[in-house]
């Protein structure tokens, strides 16, 4: 039996071959389109004489991009989505480290990638699509020879050391992040997905898998809503989306504009967030507006695939208190480790790194056995045989309920708008600008804002304007001062406790 | 409207707001970058911008957004 991320779609299909399957801003697909694109990417792929590679899809969020990683993925080679909101200067580390031989653009996206100085194959998806040959014997053939560790991805996150790291999923882990997730938040046919989140990241798996799987809806909300609380909320309305699985800042643009007091969401009856902490005042008013609906935290890396725990909101909690991220899904082990690998118990209520341990764990990062070596080691607890664990660099410790909550970070990395940063990627690009002779991050997080010191020649404004060419909008620091020379400890370290005291 | 002026460059120091018309249509403000400018207004001019009001129209220009913020302030 083969354990394929689309072994369920031609079943889907059958089921429901006219309904919609993604709904994006100007197109829709029905599953049976939907199947008939993936089969024909398929085909143009294999034809290409392309076999398990990394393609590039540089398209707009719509339902043809779906099809396009689905249908690399039929053809058995892995998607590496890239976007027309990334700078150029990032696209072309993610190039250089992947090597494609394949991209896969659109027309809104055609002229930046001609200019990307590709070395492989371009080709638009109307061009993929203008034929309608689709070879069966060869998919059918790449299908049976397929094993469930082949990779299918590789997404990209941000590096301390300036550069991305590609984080490579496989087969085995999707599956089993959407056999735990989906009957954690009761995914079905019925289900009406709202989705937020870009396609570059593995947050769109939540939507993107269980649709395929289940026969299910997804939405893509149009960006410009989330600026645009009430119509956000007439859209939800308008399509009766019942199940979002959002980042925090994105539900609190609902809740704190007082917008429950002219329209609710009324058929929303699942919601779950994560990646921040949701403020609890925001929280209560979610719960107040929709009492029936189920909230539940998710947490996890996308080292980890996606999410690796949850945690069921069922109680009020105090002002201060943080929403547990809970219990590992079904499958998974977390692990907490101290400064000398020895476990920390539920019962000890120490503090420790929250490693994972199972299925869920990803392949590693793409062409970086040093990064990859350093959080993806062996169990220090389980000597007898080699036995992967990742260790997130989150801390965490276990509440007198014995649920696992967040701590802290052990590194400087962040979370900022949904999005997840290294400090240190911020400063190498500052750091890299002519006249720039010292750079630190830190993050206000009582503002939410990120924070750049440095010193040397450029004036304040134009630091943010020369950081817009290297860095994604959200990595951009919100505030930039200059400072004679950035403070050191004694032992000649950014000052950082100095730092966060001039914020 | 200096005031207003000094917010929105902080956020985007390369954009000249005595002529932008297309703030928002333009993407040049994204939805994070409303929803600190709605802070930040609220602190200086101690106005609330509630959800009806948050329409690209009132954002895609410093001049639109002036013209809001005083509106609101005659309210009060």
């Amino acid at each position: 039996m083969h354990n394929h991320v689309l072994k369920d779609l031609k079943n889907t299909v059958s089921k429901f071959p006219d309904k919609p399957a993604f709904c994006g801003e100007n197109s829709v697909l029905t599953f049976k389109e939907l199947d008939h694109a993936i089969d024909r990417i398929g085909t143009f792929v294999l034809s290409e004489g392309i076999k398990k590679s990394p393609i590039v899809v540089f398209m707009e969020k719509s339902p043809e991009e779906v099809a396009a990683f689905f249908g690399i993925i039929r053809a058995g080679s892995y998607y590496v989505p890239i976007d027309a909101e990334m700078p150029t200067v990032r696209i072309h580390l993610i190039l250089e480290n992947v090597k494609s031989p394949l991209l896969i653009c659109d027309d809104s996206t055609f002229e930046k990638a001609s200019e990307l100085g590709f070395t492989g194959k371009i080709v638009k998806y109307s061009e993929i699509l203008s034929s309608s040959e689709i070879d069966d014997a060869a998919l059918t053939a790449v299908y049976n020879s397929s094993i469930d560790t082949d990779p299918l991805y590789i997404v990209f996150t941000s590096g301390s050391t300036g550069v991305p790291k590609g984080v490579v999923g496989c087969h085995r882990a999707v599956n089993d992040y959407i056999d735990q997730l989906s009957e954690v938040l009761g995914f079905s046919s019925e289900t009406v997905f709202g989705n937020q989140t870009p396609l570059y990241l593995d947050a769109c798996f939540k939507e993107l898998f269980p649709t395929m799987r289940f026969g299910a809806t997804t939405y893509f909300v149009p960006k410009t809503l989330f600026m645009q609380p009430l119509k956000l909320v007439q859209y939800l309305n308008e399509h009766e989306i019942n199940t979002v699985c959002w980042v925090v800042s994105a539900l609190t643009i609902i809740s704190t504009f007082g917008t429950f007091k002219t329209e609710v969401p009324k058929y929303l009856k699942t919601i779950a967030f994560g990646s921040e902490v949701f403020p609890l005042k925001q929280f209560r008013m979610w719960r107040q507006a929709l009492p029936e609906a189920t909230f539940t935290n998710l947490y996890g890396p996308t080292e980890g695939t996606g999410m690796c725990c949850y945690y069921r909101v069922d109680r009020d909690f105090e002002d201060g208190e943080a929403i547990p991220i809970g219990r590992p899904f079904d499958n998974t082990e977390i692990i907490l480790l101290d400064d000398e690998n020895n476990e920390v118990t539920k019962e000890n209520g120490e503090q420790g790194e929250i490693c994972i341990r199972g299925t869920s764990l990803t392949l590693g990062y793409m062409n970086n056995p040093e990064k990859t070596s350093e959080s993806f080691t062996l169990n220090p607890l389980q000597k007898h045989w080699p036995e992967l664990i990742y260790r997130t660099g989150d801390i965490g410790r276990y509440n007198e309920r014995g649920e696992l909550m967040f701590v802290s970070r052990k590194d400087f990395q962040i979370k900022h708008m949904g999005h997840r940063i290294e400090l240190g990627e911020i400063e190498v690009n500052a750091q890299m600008i002519e006249g720039i002779t010292g750079a630190a991050c830190v993050y206000d997080k009582v503002k939410g804002k990120i924070v750049l010191f440095y010193s040397g020649d450029k004036e304040e404004a134009d630091m943010k304007v020369i950081l817009k060419d290297s860095l994604p909008r959200y990595m951009v620091p919100n505030v930039t001062k200059k400072l004679d020379r950035i403070p050191l400890t004694s032992n000649g370290k950014t000052d950082r406790v100095a730092l966060s005291g001039m914020i | 409207m200096d005031e207003l002026i000094a917010i929105l460059k902080d956020i985007h120091p390369d954009v000249d707001y005595e002529t932008a018309t297309n703030l928002v249509d333009g993407k040049i403000l994204d939805s994070f970058d409303i929803i600190s400018l709605v802070s930040e207004i609220a602190d200086k001019f101690d106005v609330v911008v509630s959800a009806e009001y948050m329409v690209p129209e009132n954002f895609n220009s410093a001049k639109a957004l002036w013209e809001l913020i005083e509106k609101l302030q005659d309210e009060e």
